[in-house]
């Protein structure tokens, strides 16, 4: 049997050309439709409302850009209490959410045992009624002389929430409560997921690893779980209050014109008012101080990988 | 072995460089149809480069390879007549056994595999698991099929990249003894990737030992062991004790040195390049080659042998054998592994001794060399 | 500590999270309940007696199940081109390197960080420019939009898994580019693309806000619902949401069964 070895001397690189990579072009060719795609309908879309933002005319005569930046201002001084407002709503319906969404999440990860699957169907499976069909299912649940505001009422609630202005009389519908609770329920399961796919991620051992090192379950909780499923707590925040802003659905069916949010005031003049300078304009502003907020949020939580 | 070379493979200038990092130095290697073959080094040292330059699966950057008369340098993987056993295994999830194992034959077109299929399994001992998943199967069954799915296609070279290194110890043993077979049984060239030089030197008749990209030598199992050409190989594959030592000169086939009080003599053609009166070597010996004698009975010790003095520092008992590490005035931590036949009483911690071994065991190597390389990959 | 309150302090967080999935539910039963109601006036609201006029007549209200039939349509066709466009940018953006990731990455990351009520109304605004008449395809063009990305993340993450030495196997065992993709990269990544095109149905066939924006004069269904909603909600409506619910939950065990029996390969 023969076997040999010798150094080589380094060869020259063959003349002319490395060997073609297989398939250089492949990645481009496989993003192209997509990527044009949200080129063509979601960023050209955004440069084209800058643009009628500052426009002016009027739909008989047609718009031209005339830089009126004052059309910002304008929206803004016209409309600040339903941009509030919307923030307001939001903020409140995602701090309702986190707070509800957490003991559920929690419980499908780490106590539900063989019921899991089921409780996660019935979080999902409520996505495949229209939600709007749910969304009017709260003018029953919440309707005048009903059982749950007849109990609020009994219990003396409704008079605390009167008084800090949430909620007006004996009625639930038509305010500020009705609303906030509407925009809770929709986006809860956008909280709840998020939180469950990062404390399912979560070593159990860990939690038996912190009671071991004599922490009680609370502390076991605020110093090994809480921290732990921080990035789906980032995540769920921001699915939730995102869409929660800009909604204008609960805002209408649950609410009066009292509530009316940022999303009902572009819709009403997109689609209404036909005054599309101020709608591109408020839509601008939401657009730009959602992506500052998110922005700003993500440094502070220090989460970069969210998608 | 045999005369027809028509299935060597032969590998000629092939280097492989990422950027400005050199993962395989250009290297020369043949290996002979129907051989067990080792390519043995640390993780890092550009073994499975090479291995997956053979399988297609790396493109080199420099050189070609052939199989037999077929220069397959340009062919993608699926057109080579060359299998694999991946390191994970690589069994597809979504198959079963059966269909694992069937893969290779039905993209060659070919329609009836069910008794080819059957055959190998029966081969690999899993007639039995033929519809299971293969997540189902143990760490050494799933093993095995990886084996089955690529020995199927009756390749001329079958790669295998750390087979066993996913298996425990005693089940890498029973694996190491059924590829052997399996081997001997198929007829098959196999190049085996490992990283542990017990499982090569068990297995393969030539092992090619790989460090920074080289080959530092290639040779039989027993050859590299008794014969190391670096101090890489000699401290990789096993232990070994080195003392510096000045070269006197010659006597005969012998080459005399000093090291420290004492002369030391070895066979001339045991060292790679013999240095010229003057010059300095690495004087090596393997620890189980070694006697020991206590100082008292230093007059026991027969002439010729080469011997040193020393005092024990530690021993360990290990059933079989005791770990004895010596403090010796030419080299401190001095191994040496002694059988339990008969053990003296007198051989404990602070203990003087003799050690003592015959010249025919010794080697000598270059000195310029580091004397710990290859230490701590071989751990 | 009394046996009552140590069990209460131990269970607190289940009692929480069941009271949460009942909040979660209860719209469910609501719809459900009321699906078997005869209302008094135009709108179901109110409980009145039961009947079973709706569900013998589910398509009795104008327009209704037309909108049903759009909304399946147009659902359909959007998940088929966003799961298409979503799953090739995904394999893309895992398997390869290219220049522009970060671009790409962004591209894919704002649709879904963006307000819909922003998203519509510029999109709007471009349909408006160009002269399009708004209708069937100005609605399959938003929904593919703003589908995509969510393909994209579920298809991703499953890709993202998956060993990458599995294709070289493949590849060793003489199966070519084509073959190899056909036989191994998508029957591996094929749950990933399942739970991408079910996400996609699911956004597109409730999507309201973008539909709204986007529609001119064609009624999908949650359009029609929200039409409803200021001219008077039938009860049909009611049986629909019911009947949605009910099969997704069917469809969901029926699936999971399988899955149990098929036992899905360990990540």
């Amino acid at each position: 049997m023969t076997a040999t070895l010798t150094e080589a001397p380094p060869t020259a690189p063959a003349a002319g050309e490395p060997p073609r990579r297989r398939g250089r072009l492949t990645p481009y060719w496989l993003l192209l439709p997509g990527i044009l795609w949200l080129i063509v309908f979601f960023a050209l879309p955004m440069i084209y409302q800058a643009s009628t933002s500052v426009q002016t005319g009027s739909l008989e005569e047609g718009y031209k850009v005339t830089w009126h930046v004052a059309t910002y201002w304008d929206a803004l001084s016209a409309y600040w209490p339903q941009f509030l407002r919307s923030v307001a709503y939001a903020a409140a319906a995602t701090v309702l959410c986190l707070l509800l969404g957490y003991p559920l999440a929690y419980l499908i990860a780490f106590r539900a045992g063989r019921w899991r699957n089921l409780i996660m169907i019935l979080v999902i499976a409520p996505f495949f009624t229209s939600f709007l069909i749910r969304t009017l299912a709260w003018k029953t649940i919440l309707a005048d002389g009903g059982p749950v505001v007849g109990a609020l009422n009994t219990l003396h609630v409704l008079d605390v929430t009167s008084w800090l202005g949430w909620t007006a009389g004996d009625r639930v519908l038509a305010t500020p409560l009705a609303v906030v609770c509407g925009l809770t329920y929709n986006f809860l399961p956008f909280m709840i997921l998020p939180l469950y796919t990062s404390l399912e991620r979560i070593d159990g051992r860990l939690h038996e690893a912190a009671g071991d090192l004599y922490a009680t379950p609370f502390t076991t909780f605020r110093k090994v779980t809480f921290p732990l499923s921080t990035p789906g707590v980032v995540s769920g925040t921001l699915l939730t209050f995102i869409p929660a802003t800009g909604d204008y659905v609960n805002a209408d069916l649950l609410g009066s014109t009292d509530t009316r949010m940022v999303g009902n005031v572009i819709q009403t003049q997109f689609l209404r008012v036909l005054d599309y300078p101020t709608a591109a304009a408020l839509s601008f502003i939401l657009m730009a101080a959602i992506l500052v907020m998110v922005t700003l949020y993500i440094r502070k939580s220090g989460t970069e990988d969210l998608v | 072995m045999t005369d027809d070379h028509g299935g060597d493979v032969r590998l000629t200038g092939i280097a492989k460089t990422y950027g400005s990092f050199t993962a395989v130095h250009p290297l020369d290697l043949t290996v002979p149809q129907g051989s067990f073959f080792a390519l043995l080094g640390a993780s890092g040292c550009g073994k499975t480069t090479t291995l997956r330059m053979i399988a297609g699966l790396e493109e080199p950057s420099a050189g070609t390879v052939r199989l037999g008369d077929q220069d397959v340098t340009r062919l993608p993987p699926y057109k080579r007549p060359v299998n694999t056993v991946f390191q994970s295994y690589a069994l597809f999830p979504h198959l079963d056994v059966f269909e694992n194992v069937a893969f290779g034959l039905r993209r060659r077109g070919i329609r009836s595999v069910k008794r080819q299929v059957g055959e190998m399994l029966d081969l690999v001992q899993l007639g039995e698991q033929a519809r299971k998943k293969p997540h189902r199967l143990s760490g050494g069954q799933q093993q095995r099929v990886a084996v089955a799915r690529a020995l199927i296609n009756h390749p001329k070279v079958l790669l295998l990249d750390e087979p066993l290194g996913a298996l425990d110890l005693k089940l890498r043993r029973q694996m190491q003894l059924e590829l052997k077979r399996i081997q001997t049984e198929v007829g098959i060239t196999f190049v085996h990737v490992t990283h542990d030089q017990e499982e090569a030197m068990t297995m393969a008749d030539t092992v090619a030992v790989m460090n920074a990209g080289r080959v530092e030598q290639l040779g039989t199992p027993a050859g590299l062991y008794e014969n190391p050409r670096t101090t890489f190989v000699a401290n990789f594959l096993g232990t070994s004790n080195f003392i510096e030592a000045g070269v006197d000169g010659r006597s005969g086939a012998d080459l005399v040195v000093k090291a420290g009080g004492g002369r030391l003599t070895l066979p001339a053609d045991r060292c790679g390049t013999a240095p010229a009166p003057g010059g300095t070597i690495l004087v090596g010996v393997r620890p189980e080659k070694i006697a020991l004698t206590p100082a008292a009975d230093a007059g026991a010790v027969p002439e010729g042998r080469n011997r040193i003095t020393g005092t024990i520092r530690d021993a360990s008992f290990l059933g079989v054998s005791t770990q004895y590490v010596i403090d010796s005035p030419v080299c401190r931590d001095f191994a040496v592994y002694v059988q339990n036949v008969e053990r003296d009483p007198r051989l404990v911690p602070g203990a003087e001794v003799v050690l003592h071994w015959s010249p025919a065991h010794t080697f000598g190597l270059d000195a310029a060399q580091d004397a710990e390389a290859g230490v701590e990959e071989a751990a | 500590m009394t046996p009552f309150v140590t069990w209460l302090k131990r269970n607190l967080v289940v009692l929480a999270g069941l009271l949460t999935l009942a909040y979660l539910l209860l719209p469910n039963i609501v719809v459900t309940v009321f699906s078997f109601n005869r209302p008094a006036g135009r709108f179901n609201y109110e409980w009145q007696e039961f009947s079973t006029d709706a569900w013998q007549d589910p398509c009795g209200v104008a327009d209704l199940c037309g909108s049903l039939t759009l909304s399946l349509r147009i659902a359909f066709w959007a998940t088929l081109g966003a799961t298409a466009l979503g799953t090739a940018i995904a394999f893309a953006l895992v398997r390869y390197r290219f220049r522009a990731r970060g671009a790409v990455n962004s591209l894919i990351f704002l649709p879904m960080a963006m307000p819909e009520v922003v998203m519509a109304a510029s999109l709007l605004t471009l349909f408006l420019n160009m002269g399009a008449r708004l209708g069937f395809w100005t609605i399959l063009i938003a929904h593919i939009m703003f589908c995509l990305s969510f393909v994209v993340t579920a298809v991703k993450a499953r890709v993202m898994s998956m060993d990458p030495t599995l294709e070289q196997a493949a590849q060793d065992l003489y199966a070519g580019p084509f073959q190899t993709f056909l036989r191994v990269t998508l029957p591996i990544a094929a749950p990933g693309i399942a739970a991408g095109a079910l996400l996609a149905f699911a956004l597109s066939f409730d999507d309201f806000i973008i539909t709204n924006f986007n529609a001119g004069s064609t009624v999908t269904f949650p359009m029609f619902v929200w039409g409803s909603a200021q001219r008077g909600t039938p009860v049909q409506i009611n049986v629909i949401g019911t009947a949605m619910f009910a099969v997704a939950v069917l469809l969901v065990l029926v699936s999971m069964a399988a899955g149990r029996r098929r036992t899905r390969p360990k990540a």
